[in-house]
């Protein structure tokens, strides 16, 4: 067990070094990736094309009879031969190889002597073979009876004609070059020329007529001037019709003795057929096909999966190409250590990649992008991967032994498939580790490029701020204001400059990785290595002189004639027979034999079966004195004639021939051996790996193991120069109570209103996060409408009096006194039993930490709620509110939620935050209504103005909860409002703008409350009394103001400006609702409008675009293409314009120019949420954090984690107070964020 | 197996792809078909497979029409499949223990693969003599299962049907309905139950695919929502998606009640 343990930490601690390593040089790995695949596949340009290479099969050539036409395989026996073994063949190859030298090679000997006088020897072995007659028994047979007829060639062949034979004996030499007339050899001057006049310009697989003629490959004619090799080879080619064996054994022995081969060791044993398959049937396709099909949708179904990531395309290729490439890399391993591959490629390979999978790399992903954010590229690659270690090494182990035994069923197909499988996978193995890991490394510092662009170079740390929330859980210290507000100190600006120049950067990057240091290790390791392969001392002439031995070792007894002749040719290339001369046939183009038959209208390759047959060569030596060369000389050789290259030492020559035959030399390697090979080369890798891997990193990463766990609070961002910003956890006033997720924020400063999708709205106080007052879904209250007061005041006293079933604190606040009223109707709210917890009216209860330290407030409003009798003034205790709000910074809640019902106790400060859910769940469902959700708010002074999607605008006093008045003359929803001093802007769905004015009386006593208001003379007050009667009136409806539903609506200055569906904005005046002017210029529709002040105008659209304009002249100032994707917030401050994008990104521009100043990554799903605190300070969102970031330069401040790390959510959305406090809604819950109080500059 | 089906969650977890289908028997059917043209497919091309190697020899006349094969085949394997593709998932809910392990397509993918490749390996590949190649095919089948399975009940239920399907086979050929070519298992070859166990595994997960993908909600829902959605002029604004669902949602129960 604690094996086991140990084991897998070692595993886990290699897997992030590794990861590090991967993620700290990218590119060098990835080149050095891509030298190993591309140096793995090399192998792999020798073998044939799949699916149209030759298939072979060998026959002894000792009781060769031609296989019968009609198979008679019987039904149990596995068949050996392959199906299209049968019948008679199409042909019967001979060919008769010459090779012939000039010898001895004297100096007034010219180049072309080394091939004319060689060549003039054909004409003659064609006249012998041609005159060829056995004579045995049976009468005389000569060529004509035996070899193939051949009619016309092709029609389009015609220039062929004189030198392909016709209407005869299919015989080819090199003769029919010069039609086999000797005269005309003789005649010619240039032969070379005459060879190669029909040499093909472009390149060509299919073989050339030299090829041809000659029968060899052109490098091996040695017809060339600058051979080397001073000996020339050709074939004359026989193609027989049938298969006479005394013929041919005759002619064998006939050009055996006439050209003795002294030191011939062919064997001319075996009898190789040739089955060219080129058209693949339908049969075997439709298989091949659905094996791919399902191959496509497996990488289909899995690529897909890949998420989160910058780019999911980019991944999927990299995914792809680690399992391509791991497999041609197999294939080219098992190549170069001499297993040919005999299985079909085409078919296999799906299997192999279904077998290989994709499934490490999918899980490397996941794990790797679920490790937090926040972290440094580094660490995730590093984390992510060591956490997958295990599971990654026990697929490995579990396939690898799958494999193993699949090995040892001894079936040679399943172990090729296997080997295949296993080197497959050590190499999918390898390049996951190596090209995947480092891919995705890159694509995750894509990700946070932006991100990790601004942070400061270290010379420009900033103090790291004292962490102030204590980090008990925040719930439980709600109440208490944070007493300490840290303070950001910046730097002095000339300290700050804008950014280093490029070429700092990369000097300050270069020392502090040592990578010149590195790369010199580096180059020193590789030079070392290169000396030793190279050496010329050691090892390698060691290992060239043992390996002819061993080679020569099985063979015949070499050379048999060799000093007999050696003695008065020696310095000249000895003609030598190998066994690579075997199967010369072998080096041809695999097209060499169809395009011979084909040129006379035969195909090979056909479903019906058809081969042929190739003998085994007749080899013929041909020795040539300098005389007869010279005599052969044509007149103009000599004046065009180059002298022949000296020759070299004898030991090159030798070296050529010998170093060919050492590869054959492995071709009975056993599968053992390579499998062994190929493990070794494995392990060879591995260690190659490791020891580079020490040579680069020899400092070990601060971290040791991070093991699948958390993040750590050690473990600090921090950037490329090692800056990280400082990093503080604080403890934000939860904001909780609502069921579902907040939709709607506004605030003015003093009081915060939210709404979620359930239609609760709730007010907070935006000073302490206590939930003054809560409003269930209208439609449910019987009383609607003005005058609705009454009732409300008598809910407001049943409530307060079950609010105080609770045990009170003594030497509280006196009981409120109601006068008596009888009993109050009960079925007011029995279909609403949760309302006690909605309307804050119990104000006994005052949290006890406040209470000592000031007690002054709370008694005034004590006082006063006293003297004034039934009606409890509100609009004073809000005044107070307001007042002291803006002085006193620690002041103490003038207002505590109630304790929900009667049951439980009042609440202490440990245990508030607003309406506890779990109380007032089971009433709070959400309920369908015909009212419409709530598709727009906003607060001023006490009353919110609730726009709904029935059209439906509704105003509310904030801190009774009680409906002021309404309006629902129009059915279309109200999409955006605006509330500016008393006049409410609704915008409408169809486009239509309502411009309503409210008005505000003073109520004299209750009777009062039901007749209808009157028009108000009072003084306009932010906050309006709640015995004020309020009457919204609709002063002016413009019918159609966009055609298209009204998406944004901003005023400011008097203006109003409305963006819309329909591309264009419009800007009113507020006073009149007269329309100023119509904005075009979006090509998309308009999603964000600002306006402040200062009359600048700016604007957004889903084309990505913003536009900036003077809303004096109507004209387009400025022109930006900010965002791929829709802009879903714009912000203005006196110099830049910030506008967030659907891409998460956050891009500041200077307002004036309109260029881009730089731009923020945003975490996934925070792109909308970004507030101004100040000219120079932006704050934005992230997982469970909020960072602030210096404006003017970029420069992320401080990053503030609210809470703990496990609960790490989205901000949604960011709402800056006046006070510099932060609202951040993270889904259903609001957090009240005190900035660090104020981040003031120092200069 | 019926009963079963009728047994299934409500209506309310439909998939979106059949989201205008409301009735659970016409949901079955469904998947039936697309189990039975797997079926088909996966029957015509492996026949292929082994007419290619002349491992079953059919009448020649038929050899000529255009699939090289028995009409009777396809179907019947369609309908085999079918039937078993139904039948997992079916057990799986009356056993009470749902099959968690490696629910995803591209597993599933790759156990077809590895199916087809068993098939491939029982036609091409040269083996020896026939036991070693029957064990060969055993220990990959039940390798198969391992992968892609490992749940008792397929274990059961596909040596059930590797029995079955085996049975079958050999009163078809004892009748002469075809033959095989070197029978070595009474009149059958030895491998046969082993590719009739890997194909029953195969279509057992592509059956509980199949079933979980129409009985889960699925992303494609909620995106097609906020496409509608995208009307909406609150569209951009945060909390887009959730406000449009139960707008929606919404705006289907006041369709409802009015109806």
């Amino acid at each position: 067990m604690t094996l086991t343990e140990r084991l897998r930490e070692k595993i886990s601690q290699a897997f992030y070094n590794h990861g590090l390593l991967c993620a700290s040089y990218p590119i060098p790995i990835i080149l050095f990736t891509a030298l190993c695949i591309l140096a793995c596949c090399c192998p792999l340009l020798k073998l044939p094309l799949p699916g149209t290479g030759p298939v072979e099969f060998t026959t002894p050539v000792k009781d060769y009879s031609p296989p019968p036409v009609a198979p008679d395989r019987k039904p149990g026996e596995p068949s050996e031969r392959p199906e299209w073994y049968v019948g008679a063949p199409v042909a019967y190859i001979q060919q008769i190889f010459v090779k012939s030298s000039v010898s001895p090679w004297h100096k007034n000997l010219l180049a072309v002597d080394v091939f004319r006088s060689p060549l003039s020897r054909a004409f003659q072995l064609v006249e012998e073979v041609r005159n060829h007659v056995l004579r045995d028994s049976s009468g005389t047979r000569g060529l004509e009876e035996v070899c193939l007829q051949v009619t016309d060639l092709l029609p389009g062949l015609r220039k062929l004609r004189n030198l392909l034979p016709e209407h005869g004996c299919l015989l080819l030499s090199p003769g029919n070059f010069w039609q086999n007339d000797r005269e005309r050899f003789h005649a010619d001057p240039d032969i070379i020329g005459t060879i190669h006049q029909h040499e093909p310009k472009t390149l060509q697989t299919s073989a050339t007529l030299k090829d041809l003629l000659f029968g060899v490959p052109g490098k091996y004619s040695g017809v060339s001037l600058y051979a080397r090799r001073r000996m020339v080879s050709y074939t004359i080619t026989l193609v027989f019709q049938r298969y006479h064996a005394k013929f041919l054994g005759s002619l064998r022995a006939r050009l055996m003795l006439l050209h003795p081969s002294p030191n011939c060791s062919l064997r001319a044993e075996s009898l190789v057929h040739v089955h060219f398959k080129e058209e693949i049937g339908i049969a075997e396709l439709i298989p091949l096909v659905t094996t791919y099909i399902i191959l496509f949708a497996y990488i289909y179904f899995s690529t897909r999966k890949i998420d989160m990531v910058k780019s999911k395309w980019g991944l999927a290729l990299a995914a792809v190409v680690t399992v391509l490439s791991s497999l041609l890399m197999s294939v080219g391993l098992c190549t170069l250590f001499g297993l040919t591959p005999t299985l079909n490629g085409g078919e296999i390979f799906p299997y192999l990649v279904v077998v290989i999978g994709l499934e490490n790399v999918l899980v490397l992903t996941k794990s790797v992008v679920s490790t937090p954010v926040d972290l440094e590229v580094k660490l995730r690659i590093a984390q992510g991967l060591s956490s997958e270690s295990w599971s990654i090494m026990k697929n490995m182990a579990t396939e690898l032994g799958i494999i193993l035994i699949g090995y040892f069923t001894l079936v040679p197909a399943i172990q090729e498939f296997c080997l295949f499988a296993v080197v497959g996978l050590v190499s999918d193995f390898f390049l996951q580790m190596l090209f995947f890991t480092t891919v995705l490394s890159i694509d995750i510092r894509r990700m946070e490029l932006a991100d990790l662009n601004k942070r400061l170079p270290s010379e420009a740390c900033l103090p790291p701020a004292k962490p102030v929330g204590r980090p008990a859980r925040f719930e439980r210290q709600l109440a208490v204001r944070p007493s300490t507000p840290h303070t950001i100190t910046l730097q002095p600006s000339s300290f700050r400059n804008l950014r280093l120049p490029k070429r700092l950067r990369v000097i300050y990057f270069l020392a502090r990785t040592r990578l010149a240091q590195r790369l010199i290790m580096a180059g020193t390791v590789v030079w070392i290595g290169i000396l030793v392969y190279t050496d010329p001392a050691g090892l390698r002439t060691y290992l060239a002189a043992q390996l002819p031995e061993n080679q020569t070792l099985p063979g015949e007894p070499p050379e048999p004639g060799s000093p007999a002749e050696g003695a008065h040719d020696s310095p000249v290339p000895e003609v030598t027979w190998g066994p690579e001369d075997e199967e010369l046939w072998r080096k041809l183009s695999f097209r060499h034999w169809p395009t011979l038959f084909s040129y006379y209208n035969i195909t090979l390759a056909k479903r019906v079966v058809r081969y042929i047959s190739l003998l085994p060569v007749i080899p013929v030596t041909l020795r040539l004195n300098p005389r007869e060369a010279l005599e052969g000389r044509h007149p103009q050789d000599g004046r065009n004639a180059w002298p022949p290259r000296r020759p070299g030492p004898g030991g090159l020559w030798e070296a050529g021939p010998r170093a060919l035959g050492v590869a054959p030399a492995h071709g009975d390697v056993t599968l053992y051996k390579v499998a062994a090979l190929g493990l070794a080369a494995g392990m060879v890798l591995v260690l190659l790996l490791l020891c580079l891997y020490r040579v680069l990193c020899p400092r070990n990463y601060g971290q040791p193991g991070g093991g699948p766990g958390r993040r750590r609070r050690g473990e600090l961002p921090c950037d490329d120069y090692g800056y990280a910003p400082p990093e503080t956890e604080i403890a934000p006033l939860v904001l909780r109570g609502h069921l579902m997720d907040i939709e709607c924020l506004a605030s003015d400063g003093m009081l915060l209103v939210s709404c979620c999708l359930a239609g609760h709205v709730c007010v907070w106080d935006a000073q302490t996060g206590d939930c003054l007052t809560r409003i269930p879904r209208p439609g449910q209250r019987r009383d609607s409408g003005v005058g609705s007061v009454f009732e409300a005041q008598e809910s407001w006293e049943r409530l307060s009096d079950s609010g105080k079933g609770g045990p009170e604190e003594p030497g509280d606040s006196p009981p409120l006194r109601h006068r008596p009223r009888g009993p109050p109707p009960p079925a007011l709210f029995g279909d609403q039993p949760d309302l006690t917890c909605l309307i804050d009216t119990n104000f006994s209860s005052q949290p006890r930490l406040s209470e000592p330290t000031q007690p002054e407030p709370r008694h005034r409003a004590g006082c006063s709620r006293a003297r004034d009798g039934p009606g409890y003034d509100f609009s004073r205790l809000v005044q107070r509110v307001y007042q002291d709000d803006g002085l006193v910074p620690g002041r103490p809640p003038a207002l505590r939620p109630s304790s929900p019902g009667p049951g439980p106790p009042p609440l202490t400060p440990e245990d508030e935050g607003g309406c506890p859910p779990e109380k007032g769940s089971p009433c709070l469902a959400w309920v369908p209504s015909a009212d419409g959700s709530i598709w727009s708010l906003e607060l001023q002074g006490s009353l919110i103005v609730v726009g709904r999607s029935s059209g439906r605008l509704e105003v509310w006093d904030a801190i009774e909860g009680t409906l002021r008045c309404s309006s629902e003359e129009v059915t279309s929803g109200i999409t955006a409002l605006v509330f500016l001093d008393k006049r409410i802007v609704a915008a409408r769905l169809n486009g239509s703008l309502d411009f309503f004015s409210l008005e505000t009386r003073t109520a004299l006593s209750p009777l009062q409350f039901r007749g209808t208001p009157g028009r108000s003379s009072s003084p306009a007050s932010p906050v309006y009394s709640s015995s004020d009667t309020v009457a919204c009136r609709l002063t002016h409806t413009v019918p159609c103001a966009h055609q298209k539903p009204i998406t944004a609506l901003k005023a400011a200055a008097g203006r109003l400006v409305t963006g819309s569906q329909d591309h264009t904005l419009r800007v009113f005046r507020l006073e009149d609702s007269c329309c100023l002017f119509t904005l075009q210029g979006h090509s998309g529709a308009i999603t964000a409008v600002y306006i402040d002040q200062t009359m600048v105008l700016a604007s957004g659209g889903q084309d990505g675009a913003i536009c900036l304009w003077d809303v004096l002249t109507g004209s387009r100032v400025s022109h930006m293409f900010a965002h791929r994707g829709d802009v879903t917030s714009l912000t203005c401050t006196t110099s830049c314009v910030i506008s967030s994008g659907l891409d998460d990104l956050i891009s500041i521009w200077d307002r004036s120019t309109g260029i881009k100043l730089y731009s923020i990554q945003q975490d996934l799903g925070c792109g909308a949420s970004l507030g101004v605190i100040s000219d120079n300070l932006l704050v934005t969102g992230g997982q469970g954090c909020v960072s602030f970031w210096d404006l003017n330069y970029g420069d992320l401040l401080q990053t503030v984690y609210l809470g703990k790390n496990s609960e790490a959510q989205p901000t949604r959305q960011i709402l800056v107070l006046d006070n510099a406090a932060i609202v951040c809604n993270f889904g259903s819950e609001l957090s009240l964020v005190y900035v660090p109080s104020v981040l003031e500059k120092l200069d | 197996m019926a009963e079963g089906e009728t047994e299934s969650p409500g209506p309310k977890k439909r998939g979106p792809y059949i989201s205008s289908v409301t009735s659970r028997s016409v949901n079955l059917m469904i998947r039936g078909v697309v189990l039975f043209f797997i079926g088909v497919f996966l029957a015509l091309v492996l026949n292929l497979l082994q007419i290619q190697r002349n491992v079953t020899l059919f009448p020649p006349d038929v050899i000529a029409s255009i699939f090289s094969s028995a009409w009777w085949v396809p179907p019947c394997c369609g309908t085999a499949s079918a039937v078993i593709g139904l039948l997992y998932p079916c057990i799986d809910r009356h056993l009470g223990e749902p099959h968690k392990f490696k629910r995803e397509w591209s597993s599933v993918m790759r156990c077809v693969a590895v199916f087809v490749g068993i098939n491939h390996a029982s036609a091409k590949v040269d083996f020896d003599n026939n036991i070693q190649l029957s064990l060969t095919l055993a220990a990959l089948s039940i390798g198969l299962w391992w992968t892609f399975d490992r749940s008792r009940s397929g274990f059961g239920l596909g040596v059930g049907i590797a029995f079955l399907a085996t049975l079958v086979t050999q009163l078809l050929v004892y009748n002469g309905v075809y033959q095989y070519t070197s029978p070595d298992f009474l009149y059958v070859r030895s491998w046969l139950p082993c590719i009739f166990f890997a194909g029953g595994i195969t279509m057992g997960n592509i059956g509980r695919q199949l079933a979980m993908d129409f009985f889960t909600e699925s992303k494609f829902d909620l995106r097609r929502t906020v496409m509608e959605c995208s009307q909406d002029p609150h569209f951009l604004s945060y909390g887009i998606t959730k406000r449009c669902l139960m707008h929606k949602k919404q705006k289907d129960q006041e369709a409802r009640c009015s109806q």
